[in-house]
């Protein structure tokens, strides 16, 4: 799932400077999930940001809404007939959630009240890790599962760099080394040859360096 | 220059001749002022076959290593251009290679280079469009087949002797031999390693290097530093990654007077130096005394390799 965090409030207050009246949306996807962007968190941010302007003597009405995702036209338009109300719409989901808003309504200001973080999932309750960066070309088959482009710092290809010290990557004792966890994997399947292979040069056009990219089912083009 | 040599660099024509090699280093300083790379070339001169101009090392902005390359060439010596992938795309590393080879540079060092977070600069992005192997296999597609990455053909193949670095400390250790068959086949030609403090795990890897016979493929320079002192003996085995520093030689410099730590450094230097020269497949010795460059001679001296051979 995309990993969202808060942003911090200070920012989120100046954002939203001078106008009377906004909405403050909720989405029902993976920020729901990792507790920073749903029902529950609009709530939240609402009553800080009322509480907030109200000691600065600067009341603020606020329409507390969640869709199921933002990031899906058909879900966004089911919002319209609340527009004509607000100056603004304060955006709780990603940012692809935040465009989708942007988009639609271009009359409005939408901003951003969490910075994407990543994309990728939860080891536990409320403690979210990276493992996906979206290059575009998975080659999690040579890797034995572990992605060396989301997970070593360097994003290397052929295996660890000499500041891999005891499982550990040299820019944080807290962070795995990846290419450790790769060689590990490779080692209990028996892939260790899969290791000596090359990994040619590779070619990043599948990644965000290729332009901003789509994904088009032409079966459901009509 | 003769048509069996890759670049005829005499570094090159030192290993090739089969004589023990000594590499030196020299980093750049943090401002505009070459008196700085000159003065630091008056103490190196003579004492090596060639030095390494580092490439914005531990990612603290300095002078460029190419400019810095050619101030040292203006000096009557021979450089080994550092190149980093953590700050140029393929684009700009195969112009810098045309550049530095246009500008008489003979020796290239392909490094994947320091991560940006330890460096004055830990807000920038990075690059690592190319891993370090990937960038041996650039230069080497440059060099041999007069090619671009893109498949381009080159006007006028830069010539470079290809090297790269290695560490044997680091981990996991059971692939620090089959990562250097990767650059062996890359087309790599020498490799310097990290310091050397722990002789014996040295001496391990390179017995697997033999075992594979990659020491018939590759010239492999042992690296030395110098402790100036207990407290650096300390940082290097606690702060700085990939380094394998031995209690004994801990407690050796712990148990020497300060006032004479200095030269005990030297002393563990010259000893592992020895020690080096009796290691199968070690071709030469690359030594790392950082921002202490006057005792690169007297270590290569009291290690019985000056004066260096006229090739």
């Amino acid at each position: 799932m995309v990993i969202g965090e808060r942003k911090p409030f200070d920012e989120i207050m100046k954002m939203i400077e001078g106008h009377n009246k906004i909405m403050v949306l909720g989405c029902g996807g993976c920020v729901t999930v990792c507790l920073t962007g749903g029902h529950d968190e609009v709530k939240v941010l609402s009553s800080q940001i009322r509480m907030a302007r109200e000691k600065d003597g600067k009341p603020l009405e606020i329409i507390e809404k969640t869709i199921e995702r933002q990031c899906d036209p058909e879900y966004i338009e089911g919002i319209q007939p609340l527009l004509p109300e607000v100056d603004a719409i304060l955006s709780m989901a990603c940012g692809a959630g935040v465009n989708f808003v942007a988009e639609t309504y271009l009359g409005k200001p939408v901003y951003p009240a969490l910075n994407t973080t990543f994309v990728g999932g939860s080891k536990k309750e409320g403690y979210y890790v990276e493992r996906c960066q979206t290059c575009g070309d998975c080659k999690l088959y040579y890797t034995a599962g572990i992605c060396p482009i989301a997970r070593c710092s360097k994003s290397l290809l052929n295996g660890p760099c000499g500041g891999s010290t005891k499982g550990k990557c040299e820019i944080d004792p807290e962070v795995d080394c990846a290419w450790q966890l790769i060689i590990d994997r490779l080692n209990s399947l028996d892939q260790m040859d899969r290791y000596e292979e090359f990994m040619a040069v590779n070619d990043w056009r599948t990644n965000r360096d290729g332009g901003p990219r789509k994904m088009i089912r032409e079966d459901f083009q009509r | 220059m003769s048509e069996e040599y890759k670049s005829g660099s005499k570094l090159e024509r030192v290993l090739k001749s089969g004589q023990f090699a000594v590499t030196g280093e020299c980093g750049p300083p943090r401002g505009a002022d070459p008196e700085v790379i000159r003065k630091k070339c008056s103490l190196l001169k003579d004492k090596a076959d060639a030095f390494n101009i580092t490439d914005n090392q531990t990612s603290v902005v300095r002078m460029s290593s190419i400019a810095s390359s050619v101030i040292m060439m203006q000096e009557g010596m021979e450089p080994v251009m550092q190149m980093v992938c953590r700050d140029r795309n393929r684009i700009a590393i195969q112009s810098d290679i045309l550049g530095g080879a246009a500008l008489g540079i003979k020796n290239m060092l392909c490094l994947s280079g320091d991560h940006q977070k330890f460096g004055d600069h830990p807000q920038s992005k990075n690059v690592f469009d190319l891993d370090s192997i990937q960038l041996i296999y650039t230069v080497k597609k440059m060099r041999d087949e007069h090619k671009f990455l893109g498949g381009e053909e080159i006007k006028g193949a830069p010539k470079l002797f290809i090297g790269a670095a290695e560490n044997p400390f680091a981990d996991p250790f059971e692939i620090r031999v089959p990562r250097l068959a990767k650059k062996v086949a890359a087309g790599v030609d020498f490799i310097q390693t990290q310091c050397i403090f722990n002789v014996p795990k040295f001496e391990e890897w390179m017995k697997r290097v033999v075992d594979r016979g990659l020491h018939e493929n590759v010239y492999i320079l042992g690296g030395l530093t110098p402790f100036k002192s207990f407290g650096m003996a300390k940082y290097m085995a606690n702060n700085v990654p990939g380094m394998d520093v031995p209690e004994d030689l801990l407690k050796r410099m712990k148990d020497t007077p300060k006032e004479k730590q200095a030269e005990e450094g030297i002393n563990i230097a010259v000893e592992t130096l020895e020690r080096l020269k009796q290691i199968k497949g070690v071709a030469g010795v690359h030594i790392m005394a950082i921002e202490w460059e006057e005792k690169v001679g007297e270590i290569a001296q009291r290690g019985g390799l000056l004066p260096r051979p006229n090739l």
